[in-house]
């Protein structure tokens, strides 16, 4: 009989407890960021969407080879003797002129590997993570600005500015 | 429905209709004017039961659809649920099944008939009101077993027997509880009722004394239960039932029993009000009437079903023999004390 009493007791006591948690919580502010119209200040650092700076870049191909699923294409040409040299920002001499390189983000795995491996760091990751497309061919970027100065290409469809 | 009349006689040559139109009318009107109600009742409420959870759970719920914190939300849900596919199962029992969400609709609506929402607009005042609202409000018990039956599912099977369970066993307390108040006012009338408890927030029989308000408590816990409420939601339970007996419905038919979900809320937070909150009297003591009787009635009915809604999102499902528990071995013995109580205190020794 006292246990009786005593658990109904127990029960109001622990609604009206629960009650207080939930009023509590009614008037605390919401957690919800309202996306697309609010956004969250993404880390200076934060690893998204690569980025080659095709300037710097000396086709080195070590980003190519170290890719775990192989989303990165290069193809590279020698720079004619005549032609002016050419230095990244960081002196490494330019040898190889880029004709192709092409980073197919439905295969990036976010693994930032190729950015450690190149050697005048210039392919990096950025914060860009709003890069949906209708189309997933839209995907690939291509980096490489300059054309084959040899006749022919050396294969491949000729890359389109990025 | 007398106001309904004399609005009507404003028709030119009303009196000139036949006998049988001017007997339909008023009852077509009224009946249209409180659906129209009802059903704007429930969109708003559904609006305002995912704010209320979304605001409990710390989340914003609904916040694009119209503009302004989402109220058309429920607007674009009702048309896509009337567009949508009916989808009857190859096994079920077709008529049944079809027919099964209008009866559970139709409980909760014909008990409306008898709720008093002002002085003067109320469809009609029976003398056996309040037996009229428990014994039509518990019709749609009929729907939900009808529903659970027809769709040939184990799920909705589940569902119906258990909500046959709950509703059977939660009807009784709840009626002893409402019998508090009738001792008090001596009529089963609910315009006698409301009229008793003219005259401020003094004057409501929650007020009056301890057993009244105790009565209120119970009935207002059997009443969720009633309705399928959390923590009583045991025959639509979600994670056991997949959704209990409306498993199997889609579109329109489903639409219908949130309505009549919705719709049995208001019920028994207008009961409630009508019986233990004063129904449309002031709060003001002295009684002097600020609002008009009907907001004021929606108003206080409000507050109960936000309290439903709060104690939804506060608590967690009961277990089976935990709710018969309660009804049986709390409410049951609970309620018969304090109508023993109002007796001995409303009786002149």
């Amino acid at each position: 009989m006292f246990t009786y009493f005593r658990d109904i007791g127990l029960g109001i006591t622990t609604v009206l407890k629960s009650m207080g948690v939930a009023w509590r919580h009614l008037f605390t502010p919401s957690v919800t960021l309202q996306y697309p119209t609010e956004k969250w200040t993404m880390p200076e650092r934060s690893r998204a969407r690569l980025l080659n700076i095709i300037e710097d870049c000396i086709g080195c191909g070590q980003c190519a080879r170290v890719c775990p699923t192989e989303c990165i294409r290069i193809q590279t040409e020698k720079r004619g003797k005549e032609e002016p040299e050419i230095v990244a920002s960081n002196g490494t001499a330019i040898k190889l002129r880029t004709i192709v390189f092409d980073i197919d983000m439905t295969l990036c795995c976010y693994c930032a590997l190729c950015t450690f491996a190149c050697p005048t760091h210039c392919l990096v990751m950025t914060p860009a993570y709003e890069y949906s497309v209708y189309d997933k061919r839209e995907h690939v970027y291509h980096f490489a600005k300059e054309r084959s100065k040899i006749d022919k290409p050396p294969g491949g469809p000729s890359p389109a500015a990025a | 429905m007398e106001s309904i009349e004399k609005l009507l006689q404003l028709i030119p040559h009303y009196e000139g209709l036949p006998e049988l139109l001017r007997l339909a009318l008023p009852m077509l009107v009224s009946c249209v004017l409180v659906f129209a109600l009802l059903a704007l009742a429930v969109l708003f409420l559904v609006w305002l039961e995912r704010k209320v959870s979304a605001h409990i759970q710390d989340r914003l719920g609904p916040m694009y659809v119209g503009g302004w914190h989402g109220w058309a939300q429920t607007l674009a849900d009702a048309l896509k649920l009337l567009l949508k596919e009916d989808i009857v199962p190859e096994s079920a029992d077709k008529v049944l099944f079809k027919m099964a969400p209008f009866v559970v609709f139709l409980g909760a609506f014909a008990a409306f008939v008898v709720v008093p929402f002002g002085a003067m607009s109320f469809v009609t005042d029976l003398n056996i009101g309040v037996l009229y609202v428990v014994a039509v409000g518990s019709l749609s018990v009929i729907g939900l077993i009808m529903a659970g039956w027809a769709s040939n599912n184990k799920y909705s099977l589940y569902g119906g027997m258990r909500a046959a369970a709950q509703i059977i066993s939660y009807e009784i307390p709840s009626a002893i509880a409402i019998m508090t108040v009738i001792i008090y006012v001596g009529s089963l009338s609910m315009v006698d009722i409301v009229n008793a408890q003219k005259g401020g927030i003094l004057h409501w029989f929650i007020f009056r004394n301890p057993f009244v308000f105790l009565g209120f408590v119970v009935y207002f816990v059997a009443s969720l239960a009633e309705v399928n409420r959390t923590p009583f939601d045991i025959p639509e339970a979600e994670s056991e039932l997949v959704a209990g007996y409306h498993t199997e419905y889609s579109g329109m038919r489903f639409a219908f029993f949130f309505l009549a979900e919705y719709a049995n809320m208001i019920l028994v937070a207008s009961v409630a009000t009508t019986l233990f909150l004063g129904g449309w009297t002031s709060v003001l003591p002295g009684g002097t009437q600020l609002v008009p009787g009907p907001i004021l009635f929606f108003g206080k009915a409000l507050v109960l079903i936000f309290v439903q809604m709060w104690l939804r999102w506060s608590l967690p499902r009961l277990r089976v023999d935990q709710l018969m528990y309660l009804s049986w071995k709390v409410l049951l013995p609970v309620s018969l004390a304090l109508v023993l109580g109002v007796g001995w205190l409303a009786v002149d020794w």
